[in-house]
């Protein structure tokens, strides 16, 4: 055994390159497959490097770098980040982003799941159920927060008519100091609820029939279905949209940017910050690349657990 | 639950064959008995209101508040109806907000990073799915590694990038390619398309082979009119995507004369004095196309949408 095991790489090795004219055709003719292959792969590679990876290491970088546009970008050292760790708007954009993902989840995490449940068992209008719940997906996102901008008017805007109508008192929304921020989490929530909602019915309809005629059988209420059948069968499917939840909420920028503005400290999120850094206020991309640094070792930690999942999944 | 579905994931019907469905939670019989009839009917009104109320109404106040003059928009006790519809509103802020122009902007980029995506991701993916040079699995792999960086955290590396192209030297701020390139750089439709050629039997390509066709033969005759599934899920998609975006947009079109209808229509929102029942007729605009592409296609919207909770 051991010797026949030797024995092979010797005899596989003489079929290498440069042995006789039939394995020199064999060699020519698998350089130029690669060759082709590659030729058809570069545009891909091409656009991947410079517009993903370079970008990412880059990144990292510039967060240790001064840039001016004047002189060559510069070494800084740790400078951007201790810069950031003593501007209060720093601080005050982290907590932003944790409360906004924080109200987003108890406002827009179950709701999905209650509404897909219900769906499921409706026989009628189902696909009027299904075009409504996804159309403000649909929508372009600048679309729906302007739409709700209106809405919100404390003036003569729907939601204060409303209140007026029904005798409550009226609401400034976004204007309001205490009430900007669950403002823009129901505009975030009205927005995405439909995606969610969409794939927990595709996850419904995947659970076996027979599943549920056993536990009928067995005389398991609807309730002890919905519990011990319904729910175990979506654990996968409401962890992955969990982490998805958080990953996209963590990076919410429209809402805060279109209603309450870039410099709203009730509102400001880290996104928004990085783009005050960046682009408006204080025009530092070394300091904005700090903090896309930090945002990202956060939402890494998120991305990794969902990649591992369904993977495994697979 | 396992692999992407190349084809729509088989959903069911409506309540026409309702008898024949999949088992539920609830079942028929279940439905039919005494009380429980009255709470489904209770239970199905309810549901049907809510929708309707969030969101129906919404869409329906839009289309209406467009529709409506200043003086009837602007009333503290609004109606539902719009008492003396304005239908010009549209033409005037087509004209006069230059949403023609946005939109046509908007139509252009979005039709060129839908090409230029297909052609550069097929060509990819069908590299690495039936030509599997050495180092394949590599690229692949890095590729996919790009689906776990947020967006957000590339934000500014890739503008600078874009700004200056290393090696090109080439400034894209302000042209179509700023936002069509890195569309291209998109794993998750390299990583869809090959899933789907890796189902493509090898010996009908080396059939094809033995005739004399070449690899862009194949490519182009064999491999392409058999995905015309997954292709049409990834176009509409990519169409989709581009016309959504926003921040990138923002940052790399910076004339005016450039950007698209969601930007244009961001910073008029701020800066402008149009009327805001231009302004709402404005926004039915932005949506119209949306709108309409998710009618046509809703099948392959959601069973792609389910499928794409699967990736990685």
């Amino acid at each position: 055994m051991a010797l026949l095991t030797a024995d092979k790489p010797r005899t596989t090795r003489t079929t290498e390159p440069g042995d006789g004219p039939g394995t020199q055709g064999r060699l020519r003719r698998r350089i130029q497959d690669n060759l082709l292959a590659y030729a058809f792969l570069a545009g891909g590679i091409l656009c991947f490097a410079l517009f993903s990876w370079y970008p990412l290491v880059r990144g990292v970088i510039l967060s240790f770098q001064q840039v001016n546009f004047v002189t060559d970008p510069y070494w800084v050292g740790a400078e951007n980040f201790e810069v950031l760790f003593d501007d209060p708007l720093f601080w005050t954009a982290w907590k932003n982003t944790v409360v906004f993902t924080g109200l987003a989840l108890v406002l827009g995490y179950a709701a999905p799941l209650v509404l897909a449940i219900l769906l499921n068992e409706l026989r009628h209008f189902k696909a009027f159920f299904r075009i409504a719940v996804y159309l403000p997906v649909m929508l372009p996102p600048i679309v729906v927060v302007l739409l709700w901008k209106y809405f919100y008017d404390p003036g003569n805007g729907l939601f204060n008519a409303v209140l007026r109508g029904v005798g409550l008192p009226e609401s400034q929304w976004t204007q309001g100091s205490g009430s900007a921020m669950i403002s823009l989490v129901l505009v975030s929530t009205w927005a995405n609820l439909g995606g969610a909602t969409l794939m927990y019915l595709a996850a419904l309809q995947g659970i076996p029939g027979e599943l549920y005629e056993a536990a009928e059988l067995d005389g398991a209420s609807v309730w002890q279905r919905l519990r011990h059948v319904t729910l175990p069968q979506l654990r996968f499917i409401m962890l992955v949209l969990l982490l998805l939840q958080v990953i996209a909420t963590m990076q919410v920028f429209i809402e805060p940017f279109q209603l309450t503005g870039t410099s709203n400290p009730d509102t400001i999120t880290v996104m928004v910050l990085i783009y005050r850094y960046a682009f408006t206020v204080n025009q530092d991309f070394g300091l904005a690349a700090a903090m896309s640094v930090l945002l990202f070792v956060v939402l890494g930690v998120f991305s990794a657990i969902y990649l591992r999942l369904t993977r495994e999944a697979q | 639950m396992t692999a992407i579905a190349p084809t729509p994931v088989p959903t069911r019907r409506r309540r026409g064959d309702g008898g024949a469905a999949t088992r539920t939670l609830v079942s028929e019989t279940e439905l039919r008995r005494g009380r429980n009839r009255v709470v489904y009917w209770a239970l199905l009104a309810v549901v049907t209101a809510v929708f309707v109320v969030a969101f129906v109404l919404p869409l329906y106040w839009m289309v209406a508040g467009a529709l409506k003059t200043p003086a009837e928009l602007a009333q503290a006790t609004p109606t539902v109806v719009p008492q003396d519809p304005q239908p010009q509103n549209f033409a005037t802020a087509w004209e006069q907000m230059n949403i023609a122009r946005f939109f046509a902007n908007t139509v252009f980029y979005a039709l060129g990073g839908w090409l230029i995506q297909l052609v550069v991701d097929v060509a990819a993916a069908y590299a690495l799915s039936k030509l599997r040079p050495a180092l394949g699995k590599v690229v692949l792999g890095m590729m996919l590694a790009s689906l776990m960086l947020p967006a957000a955290a590339l934000l500014v590396p890739a503008y600078l990038t874009v700004a200056d192209v290393p090696i090109f030297g080439w400034n894209l701020i302000d042209t179509p390619w700023a936002l069509w390139l890195p569309a291209a750089a998109n794993a998750f439709n390299v990583y869809v398309l090959k899933r789907f050629f890796d189902q493509i039997p090898n010996d009908l390509l080396d059939s094809a082979a033995i005739d004399g066709a070449g690899r862009l033969r194949i490519l182009w005759s064999i491999v392409l009119p058999l995905s015309r599934p997954v292709l049409g899920v990834v176009s509409i998609f990519a169409i989709i995507a581009m016309w959504k975006d926003f921040l990138w947009p923002l940052l790399v079109l910076q004339d005016p004369e450039k950007q698209t209808l969601s930007v244009a229509l961001s910073r008029l929102a701020n800066t402008s004095q149009v009327p805001q029942t231009e302004f709402l007729a404005g926004l039915v605009i932005a949506s119209v196309p949306m709108v309409v592409i998710f009618l046509i296609f809703q099948r392959s919207i959601i069973s792609g949408l389910s499928a794409g909770s699967m990736k990685g």
